[in-house]
């Protein structure tokens, strides 16, 4: 479904991606694991469009994405560090982005607003927010336009073991439902029982990309933590 | 096209929360109708406020603009990752930013101008403003979209806004002196044609029939400005001011990691 083939990306004298080339196919759970600054990030912004890369291409589909809008459409995105419009308050940020994406979904899945108490925060501005409740705000933007990929940057990082409950179960959730889901995290503990495929990253290069399954035979490990800790040696 | 308006309502209407607009349309219009009411003549009124909408106007619209994309950075970041195209984006922030500056210049400077000189002098003045505001908007966007740092691409807009009011205008009376041994009236209308602040300032003077005031040179401007030719020419260089740095400004927003 996102192909992306030799992709490169230097930020002045950093290189960020290094001849990156993954495929990630529909109906897979994917965790993208690596050390900090090891490139998943730019990965991800890659595929929506936010970071050009320096050369290589990515497709959505068979589309090049270059020049493409449309299939963004069919993405939710979890920002890491979710920025907004700071004088907006929740409310007018889910109006507009509804606005923005009316013509492009019929289908609004407000699960997420109602379980994560959203909806008695709705006339807070996002200023006044809490890292956690702005965390909670992307996720459930993320979720809103039922989309046929889900793209989670560190989506648990700030949330409280309650929140971070009610999403983890909303991933089990889309992902019964034939998604892709691409989830970068730190905490491997919990990707266990949520992913089914594995790509690992260091110093801005593609170092594999295998089956859980493949990762636990590899490895004689059957924890992820474990199993990466295996590799990382 | 649709999700165009939808963007430009949100910024416009962030814009109009924003109390700057405000505070900037009842200071324009304090000045005109202060400058109206104290003088007897309408057309001195009208030079007073042309050296308010020539040097005031483009200070407020690049500084404003600038400002506010630089503010706009978490909306422009939101919506970069939605299903739409950065041209849209890009030319939704500045089609709100110079129709809300637009529409303040126009409640400021164009309603009180109407109702003490409604002549022609009045109007070339309303819409060498308009121009100036969309003018200095673009370029505004243009600053801003190659500097990442706020305060640079502050100080670089207050650099430009110099440049285009006083600068500018040295480096012409420098070029005149070095070379007034030789006719210089056909470059002196080519240098004033780069600059749309100079531009704007002699379709003003002329039509306020002073250029008699010029000397010959007055009278060359006259000759080339007052024709129909001339007019035209006029138009299409504050169109391409208009246009060129917006362009150019997008052509960079399109190519722009966020």
């Amino acid at each position: 479904m996102i192909i992306a083939t030799n992709v490169t990306k230097t930020f002045g004298r950093l290189k960020a991606l290094d001849n990156v080339s993954v495929n990630c196919a529909k109906g897979q759970t994917i965790a993208l694991i690596g050390p900090n600054g090891s490139g998943k990030t730019t990965l991800i912004k890659s595929i929506l469009g936010m970071v050009v890369p320096d050369s290589g291409f990515i497709t959505f589909d068979q589309h090049n994405i270059l020049h493409n809008w449309n299939y963004r459409m069919r993405i939710g995105y979890m920002p890491q560090i979710g920025r907004y419009p700071e004088n907006m308050s929740i409310e007018q940020v889910f109006t507009m982005m509804k606005d923005i994406r009316k013509s492009t979904s019929t289908l609004i899945d407000e699960e997420l607003v109602t379980a994560f108490g959203l909806t008695e925060l709705m006339n807070k501005k996002m200023r006044t927010l809490s890292g956690g409740t702005r965390q909670k705000v992307s996720a459930s933007l993320a979720f809103l336009f039922n989309p046929d990929v889900l793209i989670l940057d560190e989506p648990t990082a700030g949330l409280d073991p309650v929140a971070s409950e009610i999403l983890k179960q909303k991933i089990v959730q889309e992902k019964e439902k034939g998604k892709l889901i691409l989830i970068t995290s730190h905490v491997l503990s919990e990707l266990d029982d949520i992913v089914s495929e594995i790509i690992y990253m260091q110093e801005s290069k593609l170092m594999f990309h295998k089956s859980l399954v493949q990762l636990q035979e590899d490895t004689g490990e059957i924890k992820l933590a474990k199993a990466i800790a295996h590799i990382m040696k | 096209m649709i999700i165009m308006r939808t963007i430009i309502k949100y910024v416009v209407l962030d814009l109009i929360k924003n109390k700057i607009i405000l505070v900037y349309t009842f200071f324009l219009l304090a000045m005109s109708l202060g400058i109206f009411s104290m003088d007897e003549n309408a057309t001195k009124g009208i030079m007073s406020l042309m050296n308010l909408v020539l040097i005031f106007i483009p200070l407020v619209s690049i500084i404003f603009s600038t400002i506010y994309v630089y503010n706009s950075s978490e909306f422009i970041e939101l919506l970069v990752a939605q299903p739409l195209k950065r041209k849209t984006l890009w030319l939704s922030i500045y089609a709100g930013l110079s129709l809300s500056l637009s529409l303040a210049f126009m409640m400021g400077v164009g309603i009180p101008v109407l109702l003490y000189d409604g002549t022609a002098t009045g109007w070339v003045l309303i819409l060498s403003g308009l121009f100036q505001t969309i003018i200095f908007t673009g370029i505004a966007l243009l600053a801003s979209v190659y500097t990442r740092d706020k305060a640079k691409g502050i100080g670089f807009s207050i650099l430009l806004w110099f440049f285009f009011t006083l600068i500018y205008d040295a480096i012409v009376l420098l070029l005149l002196f070095q070379f007034s041994e030789y006719p210089m009236e056909t470059p002196m209308i080519a240098l004033s044609m780069l600059n749309p602040v100079d531009l704007s300032r002699i379709l003003i003077l002329l039509k306020l029939d002073i250029s008699a005031l010029m000397g010959y040179t007055g009278a060359v401007f006259k000759d080339f400005f007052g024709s129909g030719a001339g007019v035209v020419i006029s138009a299409i260089v504050l169109l391409l001011w208009s246009v060129l740095p917006v362009w150019g400004s997008l052509k960079k927003f399109q190519r722009k990691d966020l």
